[in-house]
């Protein structure tokens, strides 16, 4: 059960994230990366995050594709459609992305430390109040440098777009 | 039960086409997009990682890096249109102001 939902996700998330890359349309690759999400935070809930799998959809989904989106239409991408994708006409990049690929797979296919299919621990009971017992307790440091962090990147946009005055 | 090396497995190939997409593509939003992707394959690694070891440091690192993430694409659409407005060009290769 559990595996055949990850397949499905697993397989759609990828399909989406290559038409991402493919599309010509920055409007399509806009859609797709929204569905890629939507399916990412489908695999959050299979791995017992459901918390993880909302914030998923609200900020990326809500926020930041909408802010894409928004964008997309200030700018004229007309341009940007007609110009061609073609992979092959950049060697390095590509014979670096083959190397970091094959790379990976090789570490995790070597380790046996991955092969586990059982979980080491676990743990029932009220995941989420635990979670945020650490996120309150423990992380109360860096969760308010977060916040600070947003509220200087929420001026700097601001700022940054804003259209020069003289 | 899907195994762990399942979900690292589906990382790492999101992060190659993440990858492929910054370094092939040419567009600046598809490059900035292409880096969402990259941001959240990551986050699949952590989150996987924080089940198999009974850990909730992977989700709480999952939550930072969202939200640093929606600080960045903040700051990069708005730097994106400001150099619309100045220069009109969406192509990487085009952006040489700083002569880097």
């Amino acid at each position: 059960m559990d595996q055949g939902f990850f397949l499905l996700f697993a397989t759609v998330s990828v399909i989406t994230a290559v038409t991402v890359v493919v599309a010509r349309n920055p409007v399509h690759s806009a859609l797709a990366l929204m569905a890629c999400f939507l399916q990412i935070s489908a695999i959050f809930v299979l791995l017992d995050a459901p918390l993880l799998a909302v914030i998923q959809i609200f900020v990326y989904v809500g926020a930041i594709m909408v802010l894409f989106l928004f964008v997309i239409m200030m700018i004229d991408v007309r341009e940007a459609v007609l110009q061609r994708f073609l992979p092959g006409g950049n060697l390095p990049a590509l014979v670096l992305l083959v190397v970091l690929g094959v790379e990976m797979f090789v570490l995790v296919f070597w380790s046996d430390r991955f092969s586990a299919t059982q979980p080491v621990a676990v743990s029932g009971g009220d995941q989420i109040r635990a979670l945020s017992t650490t996120l309150f307790a423990d992380y109360l440091l860096p969760f308010e440098v977060a916040s600070v962090i947003l509220l200087a990147a929420l001026v700097g946009a601001i700022v940054l777009a804003r259209k020069e005055s003289g | 039960m899907v195994p762990l090396w399942s979900y690292i497995l589906l990382g790492v190939v999101l992060f190659v086409i993440g990858a492929a997409g910054v370094l092939l593509r040419r567009n600046i939003l598809v490059v900035l997009m292409s880096l969402e992707l990259l941001l959240n394959s990551v986050n699949i690694n952590f989150i996987a990682f924080g089940r198999h070891y009974d850990d909730f440091r992977g989700q709480i690192i999952a939550i930072f890096v969202i939200a640093i993430t929606a600080a960045e694409v903040a700051v990069a659409l708005g730097i994106l249109v400001a150099l619309v407005r100045n220069k009109s060009t969406l192509k990487v290769d085009d952006v040489t102001m700083m002569k880097g």
